[in-house]
């Protein structure tokens, strides 16, 4: 038989694996299984393709796969999870600057108009892909400032950028032997990721990692039609599909469109003029502890400070130290808590919290009236009542975690800064809140010592 | 006619992976996108025919030597540390 019709049969059976594997995805039970069978596809894809018949020597091959594969690995072993939104944003880049080296290389001075389009396209996606990811890395791993950087005629140089795309894009399709286009296409494409994710701020990285994680896909996608491997086809446009679901939930998590994120930064947002008037309230860990006590169901709401303080492990053993007193705990988790989609969960279940305890939005705020004491750790906008009763604020709209309804809440907090966004949170003032100041890990601990 | 088929491809997969990818609930979101960017790696396979076609290694060559490089990063990466999350995720005996 044809060689070229094994490898595509191989190409068939791998994309099969891909499309189960992401269906296992679907429940924590089967997850990793789902994992394995989507690498299985992933291995039998690349020794398949090894076979081709255009490939003579398999030195500089072996040399690549020894340099990825000992980066990788180590990467992936000595990653903290805290640290996992700037890993997936840096593998992000890495897998966009790969498409963009695929559509370079696979230039043929001979090629068709169309084949020249979809090249264009994988350099184009690509580039921006790599820098906006490595500028989102970034940001979160705090390199360089989180905060959304915004400058007079921005709007005015991104759209020069983009008329350059087209203009470069158009001459690089007719004029294939002409280098210089090509140069231009490349340094078009890493300027506009720049200036694509810098007037984004820290808060809305969840919808900027969901975005470039499509982005990736699609870079894939258009390097396979460049090179007319079906395969790439098919796995960039599941993983293209993917982050797109995923920037979706973001976005509507924030109550906010997607040019909103992209194009306005939270800068220019109006400042709100109510002003908040009450009075905080204070309180010792000594005295949660009394409170505590006699509680019989404790929800705990954990932001991005959870993860600054490292706090989930004493969270789990407060949990356990509750559970033992007869108290039933939950968690409940908003869709943006932390700085990637689910980034919460994982930090959970790093501290062996069980996954069914960890409830979205929908479930926990039904129940919130019937909570004794609310835990807010390390949260601050995604409980921030001000989403629904005042309508002057900036984020009124937005779905919350409804607190505030449950009969005493604790918020864990360094100081009385407001959050990332600098909206004002009322929640602070209300009759039935407390505040706990102080890192939320020592103040975890020192409830947990009053316990012992 | 090949563009319409791969075109005709594309569609269809683009369909597949929004059904798919709307049943996985959000605890599990992190692992999905450290495992859908292990996924995004396939560009490895078509960076694969790319860096060996010829044996006389040309500016070219190098390029796609250096996409096998970050492909096989993100392919390797992406699967190990999707697996190191996922092993995380367990339900306690006897937690409702």
């Amino acid at each position: 038989m044809d060689t070229n019709i094994i490898i595509n049969i191989a190409y068939i059976i791998s994309a099969a694996l891909f499309i189960f594997g992401l269906k296992l995805l679907g429940s924590p039970a089967t997850a990793r299984k789902g994992n394995m069978l989507s690498s299985l596809g992933m291995l039998i894809a690349v020794v398949f393709a090894l076979f081709d018949q255009g490939i003579i020597s398999y030195s500089n091959i072996a040399i690549g796969i020894a340099i990825g594969a000992i980066i990788g690995a180590t990467a992936a072993r000595m990653i903290e999870m805290t640290s996992m939104p700037e890993l997936v944003a840096l593998f992000n880049g890495f897998g966009g600057l790969a498409s963009l080296l695929v559509g370079w290389s696979a230039i043929d001075p001979s090629a068709n108009t169309f084949t020249m389009i979809t090249i264009f396209l994988s350099i184009l996606i690509g580039g921006l892909t790599f820098t906006g990811s490595l500028i989102a890395w970034g940001k979160l791993s705090e390199r360089i400032a989180g905060k959304a950087i915004v400058f007079v005629g921005q709007k005015v140089v991104n759209s020069l950028i983009v008329l350059a795309i087209i203009a470069c894009g158009m001459m690089f399709v007719m004029e294939p032997s002409n280098a210089n286009y090509l140069y231009a296409a490349v340094a078009l494409a890493l300027l506009f990721g720049i200036m694509a994710v810098i007037p984004i701020g820290g808060a809305d990285m969840p919808v900027v990692i969901s975005l470039l994680n499509s982005y990736s896909g699609l870079a894939a996608c258009a390097a396979g039609f460049a090179i007319g491997n079906n395969l790439l086809i098919v796995a960039g446009s599941l993983v293209g599909a993917s982050g797109i679901i995923l920037t979706k939930i973001m976005c509507k998590a924030m109550n906010r469109s997607l040019s909103n994120v992209l194009f306005s930064g939270f800068g220019s947002v109006k400042a709100t003029t109510d002003v908040i008037e009450g009075e905080v309230k204070p309180l010792t860990p000594a005295d949660a502890y009394y409170i505590l006590e006699a509680a019989s169901t404790v929800a705990i709401i954990p932001g991005y400070g959870m993860a600054v303080a490292q706090a989930q492990h004493a969270l789990k053993e407060l949990q356990e130290l509750l559970e033992e007193n007869g108290a039933d705990v939950l968690y409940g988790i908003h869709p943006v808590a932390g700085r990637m989609p689910g980034h919460m969960n994982v930090l959970l279940a790093e501290a062996d919290v069980s996954y069914d305890l960890l409830l979205e939005m929908d479930e926990i705020n039904p129940r919130m009236e019937t909570v004794d004491v609310a835990i807010v750790i390390g949260a601050n906008d995604v409980v921030n009542p001000a989403a629904r009763e005042m309508e002057g604020s900036p984020i009124y709209g937005m779905p919350v975690i409804n607190v505030d309804q449950a009969r005493t809440v604790f918020v864990l907090k360094r100081s009385m800064a407001s959050g990332f966004a600098g909206i004002a949170n009322p929640l602070f003032f209300k009759e039935n809140t407390r505040m706990i100041f102080g890192d939320a890990k020592e103040s975890i601990t020192t409830i947990i010592r009053e316990f012992e | 006619m090949e563009i319409v088929f791969l075109i005709f491809i594309l569609m269809l997969s683009i369909f597949l992976g929004f059904e798919l990818i709307n049943k996985v609930p959000s605890t599990l979101h992190t692992p999905l996108m450290s495992g859908s960017n292990a996924i995004s790696g396939i560009t490895l396979v078509g960076a694969l025919a790319l860096a060996g076609n010829t044996s006389d290694p040309q500016f070219s060559t190098w390029l796609a030597t250096g996409a096998v490089a970050l492909a096989t990063i993100n392919v390797v990466g992406g699967y190990m540390v999707t697996d190191r999350m996922l092993a995380m995720f367990k339900k306690k005996e006897g937690s409702k």
